[in-house]
């Protein structure tokens, strides 16, 4: 692989591992608080479907990204008062909710639009459109470093560098504050929360909040971002692969990034079998790149690679007395 | 909280969950300007007003009856299946590779045999994640999820490259013979009465009750059962009185995915006839559902089977009858799961209120 082509693979890397990277964040504040979820898909795809109609209808991104933040939180609140309220099933709800996203946004885009369950393509404001980094003319010139500034770093949409953004936020909110301290609380131990005196069900509840934000920009990202609109299933297991990069991770921030970059690559690789062939001398099969990273989960799952561990309240109601 | 009498326990929380799952679809409709009786009135002349219609929804039902019990017996294990959709398309596999390996002299030869390789691949399918739960403590769920995405790279990737001969261009395997060619409900004496020739029900039906009848005897009058059962309420209690967990999680999740892979015989082998790219089309996530809904109970799944089939055949009407898109079938299902799964406590509490205030007048 000559740099150039190289170059083009980490372009396109950078630009899959957003969405992943969103929700694998959002994963992390929910499941971090002992909340599982694994209906980060749904989340994302109804933010897909609600920015996408919003920014069609408003002509304004922006408006496009709180629509998509809005329906992603709603679902985010329904999972919320079934696991956290009503102490139900934390996987089911997940699973329900997935079905119910999925279904919804078709119904709903066909209803607006008519387009076979599509949103109309977006252009010009309607878009989060490639942005600049400073510098890049200056540095282009620079042999080796140039080129990955100006074609790799630079050109992507704001939601790109946002998400990079959240990375180290996240860092130093979980570790760094007294709220991130009570939630990595609330996840292993939510018994000595209560006794502190810290309301557990508030706790759970801001965490689910956060993780439907996230997943709110992951989605509004796939629609006005890295496509031009809402597709139906547009997602594709987005959701499911960010929560095999969660695993992956081993439910921290900074690995999080490096495991969805990682998908993100073996995705970008996907798209170009010709760049597979030249540089291995052997056509690894689409499908195989496709596994990889459900492969991979399973193997870290399995503890072959160190263990993975999640938090030990995960997946529990809290009962505050019995 | 109170404890509600077992007679509303059992029929009356999954019914009004479904009542709630209705009225919620009934506003969506309403809300993109649809109309909720003509979509009922569509869907119950497209499932059930035609011996047409009948065939399809038992053939979905048939599906539906596998999957269903695929997820009950796991969960009586205390293991939530998610798999069924991978395991329903290795399922397949098996299928394709049986009635393709000889040239079937008849059915009656060619279904024991089918049954035995979608049984065994299903089975084989689930062994890894279940392998993993019991030694290595992986999660089952997550695991399950995955395996549900690499059955499905797995299957593309056969039939692009390996299965699919030569000269053909979609992804699928060759036609199966004509000797392993399942009967449908057209062609079996005294259902040909009733259902023509071209219905996809076929006596898979059959091989489906006979499986409802076979998880109730073994999860109620066999001691593999009640171990099974045991497991899944209290793994302390279980270990005390001298029962495995590895070997409980091993052989209910084997269980569980020999019956989710046999549910290809429905779909592959007596239906599409080859084996296709996602040939289990979802039925392994309605198998969810569809276990929820009739409270892990044979008798409450084949129930709940065919009112899954009734939605399911009749959505598929009402997408081509109305301007209510098709999907409307996958909100129910996901409100369905919502409140029969997660949000039971809340109509139970709802139940409990009333059934309280009942014993109050009464008393």
């Amino acid at each position: 692989m000559d740099y150039a082509t190289l170059l083009q693979v980490l372009d396109s890397t950078l630009r899959l591992a957003t969405p992943l990277l969103l929700a694998c964040l959002a994963g992390l504040f929910s499941e971090r608080a002992g909340i599982f979820d694994i209906g980060l898909e749904g989340k994302m795809l109804i933010a897909g479907m609600a920015s996408g109609a919003a920014a069609a209808l408003s002509g304004s991104v922006w408006i496009g990204l709180m629509a998509g933040i809005g329906a992603s939180m709603m679902l985010a609140a329904i999972h919320g008062v079934a696991s956290i309220t009503f102490r139900g099933n934390q996987l089911i709800s997940g699973v329900a909710l997935n079905f119910v996203a999925s279904g919804a946004t078709v119904l709903i885009a066909q209803s607006l639009f008519s387009q076979g369950g599509r949103t109309p393509p977006l252009s010009g404001a309607a878009r989060f459109n490639p942005i600049e980094l400073p510098f890049t003319e200056a540095i282009k010139s620079v042999p080796f470093i140039g080129p990955f500034y100006a074609d790799v770093l630079s050109g992507h949409s704001a939601l790109v560098y946002a998400a990079l953004l959240a990375v180290p936020v996240t860092w130093w909110v979980l570790y760094r504050t007294r709220f991130g301290l009570r939630l990595r609380a609330v996840g292993e131990n939510p018994e000595s929360v209560d006794t502190a005196g810290v309301s557990v069900i508030r706790l759970r509840y801001t965490a689910v909040a956060i993780t439907g934000l996230l997943c709110g920009l992951a989605g509004a990202y796939m629609a006005t971002g890295l496509q031009a609109g809402f597709g139906r299933e547009m997602t594709a297991g987005r959701g499911y692969i960010a929560l095999a990069a969660l695993i992956f991770a081993k439910w921290r921030p900074w690995y999080a990034l490096w495991a969805t970059l990682l998908f993100g690559f073996l995705q970008a690789l996907a798209l170009r079998p010709d760049v597979i062939e030249r540089s291995f001398g052997v056509a690894i099969p689409v499908p195989a790149l496709d596994a990889l990273p459900y492969i991979l989960t399973v193997i870290v799952l399995a503890g072959f690679v160190g263990r993975a561990i999640p938090p030990r309240a995960g997946g529990q109601p809290y009962v505050k007395e019995r | 909280m109170d404890k509600l009498p077992r007679w509303a326990d059992v029929v009356l929380v999954p019914l009004i969950s479904l009542l709630m799952a209705a009225a919620i679809s009934a506003l969506v409709i309403l809300a993109i300007g649809g109309d909720p009786v003509e979509a009922v009135k569509v869907m119950v002349t497209g499932a059930l007003g035609s011996a047409y219609g009948w065939g399809y929804t038992l053939y979905y039902a048939t599906s539906f009856i596998f999957t269903g019990l695929a997820v009950s017996v796991a969960y009586h294990a205390g293991q939530f299946n998610i798999g069924g959709e991978g395991q329903a398309q290795i399922g397949g596999l098996g299928v394709a590779l049986v009635c393709l390996a000889l040239p079937w002299p008849h059915w009656t030869i060619a279904l024991p045999a089918a049954m035995i390789g979608a049984g065994l691949f299903g089975a084989a399918w689930a062994a890894i994640p279940a392998y993993l739960a019991a030694k290595r403590g992986s999660h089952i769920v997550i695991t399950t999820i995955m395996f549900n995405y690499i059955a499905s790279a797995l299957i593309v990737y056969l039939l692009v490259e390996v299965l699919r001969p030569a000269g053909q261009m979609d992804p699928a395997t060759a036609r199966f013979p004509a000797g392993a060619k399942l009967p449908t409900f057209g062609e079996i004496p005294g259902l040909s009465l009733f259902f023509s020739k071209n219905v996809p029900a076929n006596v898979t039906f059959f091989v489906a009750l006979a499986a409802c009848w076979g998880v109730w005897l073994l999860l109620w009058r066999t001691r593999l059962g009640y171990q099974i059962r045991a497991y899944g309420k209290s793994e302390p209690a279980a270990l005390y009185a001298g029962i495995s967990p590895t070997r409980m999680i091993m052989v209910s999740m084997l269980i569980s995915g020999g019956l989710a892979g046999m549910m290809a015989i429905n779909n592959v082998m007596g239906e599409a006839e080859r084996l296709l790219q996602n040939s289990a089309e979802g039925a392994g996530f309605i198998g969810i559902a569809v276990a929820l809904m009739g409270r892990n109970h044979p008798i409450g799944v084949f129930l709940a089977a065919l009112l899954f089939g009734f939605l399911y055949q009749g959505g598929a009407e009402m997408g081509l009858w109305t301007t209510i898109p098709i999907e409307l079938r996958l909100l129910l299902q996901g409100l369905v799961i919502l409140f029969t799964g997660a949000l039971d406590n809340m109509v139970r509490m709802m139940l409990g209120i009333f059934f309280r205030a009942k014993a109050k007048g009464a008393a």
